[in-house]
């Protein structure tokens, strides 16, 4: 005989399988990750349920027998009632499990649908892109510790003792070496004094003996032992402390359609799934605004109507009050992303810039802006003249390779819109 | 085990001290017990097994091999990456553990431990795998005439090699088209008889290699460009002749789809015809396997049994690896009720190792229903001896039709009943009395017959005159058509090799009536 040790070799053989396999399944993770997109609300699409893959693309077909046609025998065991001639109900479903066996070499295994957990999807999700300027905050991280579970010690302070597991271990301890019960010894001196009223001395003399074994027994083999005790042990990590804080800013003013609303949303959305890869924990602020800006809670902000004029200026300088406020920039990464139609009052636009210059971009480490459309053409056509927001931040844009702005019309641009914002490589403006 | 009590007890006096003591192994460890099961597997059982290499590997290493099949190398296929992230999806989430060991048919017997294992349980692999399986694969008639143990391992070197060149000369994505469309048909792409040689998978890899080196060294592009090369005028008469003669060459019909492709397909090219036999000879490696699951769990799980218990006797082990063994064994042998959730079919290990077990004590210590019904072995005393003659000359099928006893039916209480798609509800046929007995007992064995479990289908016809088309029927029992979605991705398939359409005709086995009919052209 040979013994070979093979646990030296290189490992992930199956790797380019897997690689293989993923890739094929790409174009179905994509569309459910994109229905799933389209049915949630912002902060739940990233830890949200798993996304199930149906086997489409990735079936592997063979001939084999339909369960709902023709007349098909089973022998199965564990007959419990049934003799000769009864019948039994069809199990619901029609594809009377019973006793139908799968195939042996696995290959049934087809009616499975690959789960792809959450981190897996969203790997795949954002595979290309890449949050920029990560590294300039990530220099000033600070390091907390966190404590992470990990299983059980011996020894540790009473504060963590675990209970389960210690009276866990107590109990087989004492069943395994037999430690007499309360009950046992309580119905034992019972007996006795039975015996004694009856006046049969001798056995209540050989009780009172077992007893005391007992007795003995029941000393020696305490109820817990310190051999017993088990403490929860934690290991203690480090984390980088990754903290952001996504603003978004939207224009509510009656200019603004349901439609355009929903097209902004799904930008926000996605921002936020993105941005909760990367960071431990995601604080979400809206601001909208129509000649007054107003921080809001999510409901209002996409669903309220409101009437109004349109300073755009005013929610740059909410954002920044906030900001100051609560989001300190030595602690706080900070996104915005803004999504408005355009419309601005004319006499504001020179402010706007100012503000965004001078004293929005500076805090930031992203800031978007999105104009949507209704995709009826308008501005997209290009013929058309821009907008005023459009042209006055087209001024700071070229300052400026964090801030970048992107026109969307239409539901389906929205990704790709994404995709090029953050894409690899640098942002280009 | 009352019965080997008191000789146990003679023996424990000159027993020799256990082989190890704790849970943790080591190779001398691993080489000490090797001998002591090989000692009484050999003497004392009468196992004849081809030499073992243990290999030790980790878990991630184990589910890289479920990827493969159970093959220690494999071509590259996404379809393998599936079934690696289906297996560590369940083995991440805890739903399922992973085997102790994989055992591989070849010459020398490869035998896959995990590290994670206690010595106990690499005993019982030893045992189980290295002996048990071992012996099964070198003696049982199936795997001696369909499988072709000393070339098994080179053979798929050589097909990871050749796929990986096809891959680096015609780009990775045509050569999955023809695994993929080969990959459906391959439960297909056995001969069910033996009507041709044995195959010797050294040869073959000889055979490719040669063809190869033969094309590549008489290749001339100026062939191509010759007009109309091939494409002579034929007299009619003479094609007549010559389409008698190629459709009497074909052999029709031919139950063994990925052959006459790979033989006859007119459009495929030859590094084409090459990935199809591979994945065919591959599929035929594996056909023996599934006719005798049941058996061969059974004989692996009675010999690791039988050895542990033995070791167990003779004081080579101690009270806690026995309590640790027998843990073990209990749930591999456990076989849920059919209304139990856990219920997925008979646990081929459960009745195995009963059977096994059964028929030992049919030898030894029959009851007078055992000489009714099995009046060549009952009380013959020689359980072993008619357990290696079983394990040599039967499969599942007929195992199961000879020697499933009225006491194995009624111990599992097996009942059958009969599923008419037309009928409201199930009917149960026979039950576990004098009546049911022989029954049941055709029934299972015709559940374990493999030929009835996979649809029949064979070619029968190609137009060879007009659009070429191939032909398939399958012939229908029992009224039982065939899944209709798969049935058509895997035509697809076909007529992706063909090269022309594909016609299916499902035709009633008794009445010859074509009950449905399905068509499809070729991608392209």
């Amino acid at each position: 005989m040979n013994i070979v040790d093979r646990r030296p070799n290189p490992k992930g053989k199956s790797l380019s399988n897997r690689q293989r396999f993923l890739a094929r399944a790409r174009a179905e993770v994509k569309s459910a990750v994109q229905d799933a997109l389209r049915k949630r609300k912002v902060a739940d699409v990233g830890h949200g349920e798993k996304v199930a893959i149906p086997t489409r693309g990735i079936a592997e077909p063979s001939f084999h027998h339909s369960r709902r046609t023709g007349r098909a025998e089973h022998v199965v065991p564990g007959n419990k009632e049934y003799v000769r001639g009864d019948e039994i109900p069809r199990p619901t479903g029609g594809e009377g499990r019973s006793g139908s066996q799968g195939s042996p070499d696995g290959s049934g295994e087809d009616a499975f649908e690959f789960t792809l957990s959450k981190e897996e999807f969203l790997d795949m999700f954002f595979e290309d892109l890449e949050l920029p300027d990560l590294v300039k905050k990530s220099l000033k991280e600070t390091f907390a510790v966190d404590l992470q579970r990990a299983g059980y010690t011996v020894t540790g302070s009473p504060a963590n003792l675990s209970i389960r597991r210690t009276m866990r271990n107590s109990m087989a301890r004492r069943i395994s070496l037999r430690r007499p019960k309360a009950w046992e010894l309580e119905a034992m001196r019972e007996a006795i004094d039975k015996a004694r009223a009856r006046g049969a001395e001798e056995e209540a003399e050989r009780l009172l003996r077992e007893l005391e074994r007992l007795e003995h027994r029941s000393k020696i083999i305490p109820y817990i032992d310190p051999l017993d005790v088990r403490y929860n042990r934690f290991d203690r990590v480090p984390r980088p402390n990754t903290e952001a804080v996504m603003f978004c800013l939207m224009d509510v003013s009656g200019s603004m359609t349901e439609a355009m609303k929903d097209l902004a949303k799904r930008f926000f959305m996605l921002l936020h799934v993105f941005l909760i890869r990367r960071y431990r924990h995601v604080d979400i602020v809206f601001i909208r605004h129509t000649s007054t800006a107003e921080e809001v809670d999510e409901e209002t902000f996409f669903y309220s109507r409101e009437t109004g004029g349109t300073v755009v200026s005013t929610a740059l300088e909410k954002m920044l009050e906030i900001a100051r406020a609560r989001y300190p920039t030595d602690r706080w990464n900070i996104y915005a992303a803004q999504a408005s139609d355009g419309d601005n009052y004319g006499a504001d636009s020179g402010r706007c810039v100012t503000l965004l210059g001078g004293e929005v971009l500076p805090i930031c480490q992203y800031f978007a802006y999105v104009e949507v459309g209704d995709g009826m053409g308008g501005s997209l056509t290009g013929l058309s003249r821009d907008s005023d927001l459009w042209r006055a931040y087209g001024e700071v844009a070229p300052a400026h390779s964090h801030f970048v702005m992107r026109r969307v019309s239409d539901p389906s641009q929205i990704f790709s819109v994404f995709h090029e914002l953050f894409s690899k490589g640098g942002v280009r403006a | 085990m009352p019965d080997t009590h008191s000789a146990s007890a003679a023996m424990r006096l000159e027993a020799a001290t256990p082989l190890f003591s704790g849970p943790n192994w080591d190779y001398t460890g691993l080489r000490r017990v090797y001998d002591a099961v090989e000692r009484i597997a050999l003497d004392e059982l009468g196992l004849d097994v081809y030499p073992v290499q243990v290999e030790v590997i980790t878990s991630e290493q184990m589910l890289d091999a479920y990827a493969s099949v159970g093959l220690p190398l494999m071509y590259r296929h996404w379809s393998f990456g599936k079934r690696f992230a289906y297996h560590e999806t369940l083995y991440r989430k805890g739903l399922q553990g992973l085997a102790y060991e994989i055992v591989i048919n070849s010459n020398p017997c490869i035998c896959y431990i995990m590290e994670e294992n206690s010595m106990t349980m690499q005993t019982l692999v030893i045992a189980h795998a290295a002996f048990g399986h071992n012996h099964f694969f070198k003696n049982n008639y199936l795997f001696r005439q369909w499988t072709d143990a000393n070339g098994i391992l080179d053979y798929l070197s050589f097909a990871r090699d050749y796929v990986q060149k096809c891959e680096e000369r015609h780009g990775a994505e045509a050569v999955e088209r023809v695994l993929d469309a080969a990959h459906a048909l391959k439960d297909h792409g056995v001969n069910r008889y033996a009507h041709r040689t044995k195959p010797n998978l050294a040869e073959e890899r000889r055979r490719a290699e040669e063809w190869r080196a033969h094309s590549e060294a008489t290749y001339n592009d100026l062939w191509r460009t010759v007009p109309g090369a091939g494409k002579d005028k034929e007299d009619p008469d003479a094609a007549e002749a010559r389409l008698q003669e190629i459709k009497r060459e074909l052999g029709l019909p031919e139950e063994n789809l990925l052959y006459l492709i790979e033989k006859r397909a007119p459009r495929l090219e030859d590094w084409q015809r090459e990935l199809v036999r591979i994945v065919r000879l591959i599929s035929q490696y594996f056909y023996p396997q599934k006719q005798t699951q049941m058996m061969n769990e059974g004989c692996a799980t009675f010999c690791h049994y039988e050895i542990m218990r033995r070791l167990h006797d003779k004081g080579l082990i101690t009270e806690g690896s026995m309590l640790e063994f027998l843990h073990s064994h209990s749930s591999v042998v456990f076989q849920p009720d059919f209304d139990d959730p856990r219920f997925s079919g008979l646990n081929p290990y459960a009745l195995g190792f009963a059977m096994m077990s059964d028929i030992r004590r049919i030898c030894e210590e029959p009851t007078d229903e055992d000489r009714e019904w099995f009046p060549d072995i009952a009380g013959s005393g020689d359980g072993y001896g008619v357990l290696r003659h079983a394990w040599a000359n039967y499969r599942d099928e007929s195992f199961v039709l000879q020697y499933l006893s009225p006491a194995m039916i009624r111990r599992f209480r097996l009942f059958h009943v009969s599923d008419d798609s037309t009928k409201p509800a199930l009917k149960v046929e026979a039950i576990h009395d004098d009546v049911g007995y022989r029954k049941i007992r055709s029934a299972l064995s015709r559940q374990y017959d493999l030929s009835r479990r996979e649809p029949d289908i064979q070619v029968v016809d190609v137009d060879l005159r007009g659009d070429r088309c191939l032909i398939l029927a399958h012939y229908v029992h029992n009224g039982v058509l065939l899944e209709e979605k798969s049935c058509r991705a895997v035509i697809r398939h076909a007529a992706t090799l063909w090269g022309y359409s594909v016609k299916l005709l499902e035709v009633d086995a008794a009445t010859d009536k074509t009950l449905k009919t399905y068509e499809v052209a070729p991608p392209g």
